[in-house]
């Protein structure tokens, strides 16, 4: 270990994180090795190691031969402190080399918050921030994740972008970074041939000009690059690798258990979520499949507790039979089985109550929005008595704690839906009375709220953000109406949601308002112990730019969108057709009750696993 | 039938930095993961069994810890230390694997090695220093207890201490005291920076070699 590292070591708080040399670390013999990579994830380790995507990365790119992926997360901000002041560039836990040691220096962009982040790990390691910088092949500095379905606002700093699911193109990357790397090329002539990987695209290869009234005119590529690139993702994902033997941190983490996932991609079509829209379409993995997996997951971690995740585990068709095969195998070993993503219906419930002989947690569910009028125009097909019903069952069976999530600020949304979340809380409140095991246990409900961001690639991509004044003064109104003791109120601050529109729908202008941001000291900021609001609008004011335009302003349909030129599956006027049903508050189907054509069936072969 | 077993192991490298409850969260995931059941407590929140003697300083490396568990069946010992050995973060070694081990109270005395540097004082002017301080009577130090700042001397938690200077640093072997009253190896650099700052070191390293009894028999 580096002199200077463990002098400093023993000043910091967690010092583990800093170390590597956990359970099941990939060494390889650098001197044997063609090609380094660099995965870097811009947050802390607990949160990094966390990742499943990053887990799964990992293990298919070291598999390649002649390759070495090592890990390299963002320090806390005392080790930051620490490692400037001894001039420790950023470095990779597995060998300790810094970031200037390798060929491809990777991140995983899931949090547009975390940019500044990304910046200030380039800058620790010594490695100049700007793609047109870097004018030398190597280092390749690179990203994916889904916030790269909007790759605009870091486009500035990546040499490219991979788009969809990672182990279905990375590796190809790679290889011909490889290739390159043997045989001499430019960086231009390496960026060229990557753009004709399917998935890839390269920022430096497109022009963008604009109207005078700072929307969009024209994306237009350059050297031959496509005109649109489309994601790419994981056709059988029924046989596609998910390692069970995976790095066992020695230091807690923030999801310290094996997780399983159990398909990609969504049947819902929540007019509002990202997720729902950009991971289409569904692809999942059989029960039995899981169940090995997870079995043997556990037993080469020595994990005492499982997750299944997914965006909704309820539309898991075998989850019986997943959760049967699980608990025969947990129950008696004491390995709690965790199940978050429940809908609030009957069958759910049945399974919980199952599940939950283990280890009793709090129940939680998203309704999203107060009103069934505006839960029918977001599509979140959940009804108040199917809701209730499920706390009827969870309060006769012992629950006393029921959390629910809301978005305020939606499109259509009144003070009357915003007074509907006081009257499902109430709702539910009444139902405890009437069904509660025992009362003499109290109950505990809480409501959270959080403002409305319209996302890129969702049928809300056009609307506009409420303001912060009038998020306040809805969360407001809420609080007022929310009287009864038992009932908690946590409200999500409206500055973040503000920026995180900035940067979710942001064009290329903006990459200067997050290097202003990380200059003025800006890191962490998905951590609300280091995100400073001020530094923002003063960054946005520096750089002469309207922080409205990008929020609270509505685009027109006919609008060019920034990352238009990105096809993440989902049709555009797929998007328009259910923004307009949203105003009238009809409902769509869901995928298996009726495709509608969004357009995400074509990456898949034709075919949707509904 | 599950009889009370004891581990001896070590740790080093990076795995110094461990702290003490993810070391046992370390531990219980070893077991599980070399086949080994650890015997689970009853009660409402069964927990595996398992207790390491003298938790460890993060940043302390040792190569005498011990460990005491039960197993939920009974199994042969003789090849559980590689098994878990195999089943560890790097720096950590399990030795030996025994039944009845001796009272924990009888624990008395830790012999320790450790490596202050200096970066630019004279070591051998240092290391006369440091014999001249720590022949001391009593060393009075200050220490924060949960009653606010205490005076406490450390000088009889020492049994014998010595120094030898090499190039930017110098070799500490010492005894100390393993508990009633407990000495933090860490106190000695301490007691350096309050009383006589002219000899404490840059940076310091400890590693715990042995444990003995009162007797300064080795305890097993
Ligand atoms: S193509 Fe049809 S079935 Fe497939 S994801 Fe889109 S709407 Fe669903």
């Amino acid at each position: 270990m580096d002199k200077r590292l463990k002098r400093i070591l023993p000043r910091v708080q967690k010092p583990a994180r800093y170390t590597g040399g956990e359970y099941r670390e990939i060494i390889k013999d650098k001197a044997a090795v063609d090609l380094r990579m660099a995965f870097c994830f811009p947050d802390v380790y607990e949160i990094g190691m966390s990742n499943v995507g990053m887990r799964i990365l990992y293990s298919t790119i070291n598999a390649l031969d002649g390759v070495w992926c090592e890990r390299v997360f963002a320090p806390w901000d005392d080790m930051e402190r620490e490692m400037r002041e001894n001039g420790i560039p950023l470095y990779a836990l597995e060998s300790g080399d810094p970031l200037t040691a390798f060929d491809a220096i990777g991140f995983s962009l899931g949090y547009e918050v975390a940019y500044t982040t990304v910046l200030d790990m380039l800058d620790l390691g010594g490695i100049p921030l700007h793609a047109a910088e870097r004018t030398a092949l190597l280092p390749l500095v690179f990203a994916g994740g889904s916030s790269c379905c909007n790759p605009e606002p870091m486009a500035d700093f990546l040499d490219l972008m991979v788009l969809g699911e990672g182990e279905a193109m990375d590796n190809e990357v790679l290889l011909l970074l490889n290739r390159a790397k043997r045989e001499g090329w430019d960086k231009r002539r390496f960026l060229r041939a990557a753009a004709d990987i399917p998935g890839v695209y390269v920022p430096s290869l497109y022009d963008v000009a604009y109207h005078a009234d700072g929307t969009i005119a024209s994306v237009t590529p350059k050297d031959g690059a496509p005109e649109t690139v489309t994601k790419r993702l994981v056709r059988d994902f029924e046989n596609s690798p998910f390692p069970t033997d995976q790095i066992v941190p020695s230091t807690e983490i923030v999801h310290d258990r094996v997780n399983l996932e159990l398909f990609r991609g969504c049947v819902r079509g929540c007019r509002f979520c990202q997720a729902g829209q950009i991971y289409r379409p569904v692809r999942s993995r059989s029960a039995e499949k899981l169940v090995a997996q997870g079995i043997e997951a556990l037993e080469k971690s020595g994990y005492q507790e499982i997750t299944l995740s997914s965006l909704s585990s309820s539309d898991y068709r075998q989850l019986g039979e997943l959760c049967d095969g699980l608990l025969d195998y947990c129950v008696p070993r004491s390995i709690g089985l965790a199940l978050p993503s429940l809908r609030a219906d009957n069958f759910s419930m049945d399974i919980m109550q199952r599940v939950q002989k283990v280890r009793k947690s709090g129940l939680t569910f998203a309704p999203e929005a107060g009103t069934q009028r505006l839960r029918d125009a977001i599509n979140k097909n959940v009804r108040e008595e199917d809701l209730l019903e499920s706390c009827r069952v969870a309060f006769a069976g012992g629950w006393n704690n029921v959390k629910l999530y809301f978005m305020l600020g939606l499109p259509t949304e009144t003070d009357e839906d915003v007074l509907g979340i006081a009257q499902i809380a109430n709702d539910v409140l009444h139902c405890w009375r009437e069904n509660a095991a025992n009362k003499n246990r109290g109950v505990r409900i809480t409501i959270s709220t959080s403002c409305f961001i319209p996302k890129p690639h969702t049928p809300f991509q056009w609307e506009k953000q409420v303001s912060r004044e009038e998020y306040l003064r809805r969360v407001r109104l809420l609080r007022d109406n929310l009287t009864a003791r038992n009932v908690v109120y946590n409200w999500h601050d409206a500055e973040t949601s503000e920026i995180e529109c900035i940067l979710s729908r942001g064009d290329r202008r903006i990459g200067a308002v997050i290097e202003q941001v990380w200059r003025s000291g800006g890191r962490l900021e998905a951590w609300s112990d280091f995100f400073r609001y001020d530094r923002w609008t003063k960054a946005l004011e520096d750089c002469g730019i309207d922080g409205g335009f990008y929020t609270t302003r509505e685009r027109g349909a006919q609008e060019r969108m920034p990352w238009d030129h990105i096809n993440m599956g989902v049709k555009k006027e797929f998007l328009l057709r259910e923004r307009a049903r949203a105003y009238e508050g009809a409902l769509s189907p869901d995928c298996r009750h009726g495709c509608e054509n969004c357009g995400a069936r074509a990456l898949n072969g034709g075919a949707c696993d509904v | 039938m599950s009889e009370k077993l004891r581990l001896r192991f070590t740790k080093e490298g990076r795995a110094v930095y461990i702290s003490h409850l993810d070391l046992m969260r370390t531990m219980q995931r070893a077991f599980q993961r070399a086949g080994y059941g650890l015997k689970y407590s009853e009660g409402f929140n069964p927990h595996p069994i398992l207790s390491i003697l003298l938790p460890l300083g993060v940043g302390t490396s040792s190569v005498c810890e011990l460990m005491d568990f039960q197993l939920a069946q009974e199994t042969d010992l003789a090849a559980l230390p590689d098994a878990l050995t195999a089943a560890m973060p790097e720096g950590i070694r399990v030795l030996e694997t025994y039944p009845e081990g001796r009272k924990v109270r009888e624990l008395k005395w830790l012999r320790i090695s450790g490596v202050l540097e200096y970066d630019t004082a004279d070591v051998l002017a240092v290391r006369d220093g440091l014999q001249r301080f720590f022949a001391q009577e009593t060393i009075l130090i200050r220490k924060k207890t949960k009653r606010g700042e205490g005076e406490s001397d450390i000088a009889p938690a020492i049994r014998s201490i010595g120094f030898a200077a090499e190039a930017r640093r110098i070799l500490l072997s010492a005894v100390i005291s393993a508990q009633e009253p407990t000495l933090n190896p860490d106190l000695l650099v301490s007691a350096l920076a309050q009383l006589a700052p002219e000899l404490k070191p840059d940076y310091a390293e400890f590693t715990r070699q042995a444990v003995y009894d009162a007797e300064m028999k080795e305890f097993r």
